[in-house]
């Protein structure tokens, strides 16, 4: 129990100290899952709605395998990337292994099919309550991916900071394939696997505490930003 | 400009899950006049005009508008049983009829301004469409509608779920709509407002159009026999 409070008090003392080594983590840490998650919603809400909007044969399947993807270890998939990019692979020359930009793809991958799956259940409702109404009014196609876009955008915050929230604490992809080398690599998750296994209990606690203040704020800043949760809006 | 109409639908059959819904139906809509469908619930009311609209295919049969199909779609409107309301501001729901059809926002604001305006929905624009009451929301389905000019009118039980004034209010909306020379095929389970506006009625039952006549006969002297129990208002099996 007291290393949980003595957790909390270095907690706020190493954020009073302005210590440049964690504000240095927590950027990157920001930096790799923020642009992880912009790429995952680029390519994740087009897909998610897309598959709510089409009938094909393979519908059924498609959306099934989406959703099982949702469940991909991270540690399988940072196996993969790593086996992609690292010298001997295909993706070699690039030189991206142990890079931020290594554990951005591998989080795009982890993130997207979360954002695609949550982005096509809303979309699904909301279709069935437009469907009607946007065929009887002659929309194209794209009209309708762009209605629902808009009109769906709340819901699809929500698929976003999904996102975000299983890309922050994420930490076997990128640990495989950032390498968790200081001041290049190293995150909040990978900083406090490795002070755990150092036996600094305090200091991973302490970590721990910022890293969960770190999503609320980021989740309540997309609130405030999107004007969400108030009366009479959606 | 030639008019969209006459339709003629011909061994005209609406299956779902290999249900017949309708048909076979024969019937030609003309030119000018009020079309009132009715009879009994479950008779396919709403699916013959929702197979009109094209938004129940046809399995048999066939439907040849003066216009090709895709020119006639563009020049009707369909106003449904529940509105279906997009979430948005009231005016921005007016206005998006005229954005699928590429105007500029300016002008699809104008115009839906008008029509709102003329619907009596002007204090509303602002509102996000979902706090409207139920007339305000037929109405604003009918502003909506009429934005693009349509030349065929459709409506589905309009009034169903309104209130007396509200359907007052609602009918004299149609009223100007019909004097202004559009076409309108209504379906609607309120007798008096089939004798209100119908010039001609289309009696329906399990499906098949039983009578097809000028309204005026029709309401005083119905051939059909189960038009008649309906009339009279027998439970029609």
């Amino acid at each position: 129990m007291s290393d949980i409070w003595d957790g909390l008090v270095q907690a706020f003392l190493l954020l009073l100290r302005f210590d440049p080594n964690l504000y240095e983590i927590i950027l990157r840490s920001l930096q790799v899952t923020l642009s992880a998650v912009v790429v995952a919603t680029i390519i994740g809400v087009p897909w998610g709605i897309w598959l709510s909007l089409s009938r094909f044969r393979m519908r059924r399947a498609a959306v099934a395998t989406l959703n099982a993807l949702m469940g991909l270890p991270p540690v399988v998939v940072g196996l993969v990337v790593y086996m992609l990019l690292s010298r001997s692979g295909p993706l070699g020359v690039l030189g991206l292994l142990f890079t931020p930009t290594a554990m951005i793809i591998a989080q795009v991958i982890i993130i997207t099919p979360v954002i695609a799956s949550i982005a096509h259940q809303s979309s699904r409702e909301l279709w069935a309550e437009y469907h009607d109404l946007l065929i009887s009014l002659g929309a194209s196609k794209r009209q309708r991916l762009v209605a629902l876009t808009w009109d769906g955008r709340r819901a699809l915050l929500t698929a976003t900071l999904a996102g975000f929230g299983r890309g922050i604490g994420e930490v076997g992809a990128i640990m495989i394939v950032g390498g968790n080398i200081d001041h290049v690599t190293r995150v909040m998750t990978t900083a406090i696997s490795l002070e755990t296994s150092k036996g600094n209990f305090a200091l991973a606690m302490a970590l721990g505490f910022v890293l969960i203040a770190l999503s609320i704020l980021v989740n309540l800043l997309a609130h405030i930003i999107s004007k969400s949760e108030r009366e009479e809006r959606w | 400009m030639v008019n969209c109409l006459p339709l003629t639908l011909s061994g005209a059959v609406v299956r779902k899950r290999g249900k017949r819904i309708i048909g076979p139906v024969d019937l030609t809509l003309g030119e000018t006049g009020v079309t009132i469908l009715i009879g009994p619930n479950g008779a396919g009311k709403t699916t013959l005009l929702r197979l009109i609209h094209g938004l129940d295919r046809l399995r048999e049969g066939k439907a040849q508008w003066r216009v090709s199909e895709t020119e006639a779609r563009r020049r009707q409107a369909f106003i449904f049983q529940q509105p279906i309301l997009m979430r948005r501001t009231a005016l921005d729901n007016i206005a998006y009829p005229l954005r699928l059809r590429g105007d500029r926002p300016a002008k699809a604001r104008s115009v839906a301004e008008e029509w709102g305006a003329r619907c009596g929905l002007a204090a509303l624009f602002d509102r996000p469409a979902h706090v409207l009451s139920g007339g305000e929301r037929q109405k604003l389905a009918f502003a909506r509608a009429m934005t693009t000019r349509p030349e065929l009118l459709l409506l589905d039980e309009p009034t169903s779920q309104l209130d007396g004034r509200s359907t007052r209010e609602f009918e004299v909306l149609l009223r100007e709509t019909i004097a202004a020379g559009t076409r309108v095929v209504m379906a609607t389970h309120d007798m008096g407002q089939a004798r209100r506006l119908a010039t001609e009625v289309v009696f329906l039952n399990k499906g098949e159009v039983l009578e097809f006549t000028a309204a005026e006969p029709f309401f005083s002297n119905p051939q059909n026999p189960k038009a008649q129990a309906f009339l009279k208002g027998d439970i029609v099996l």
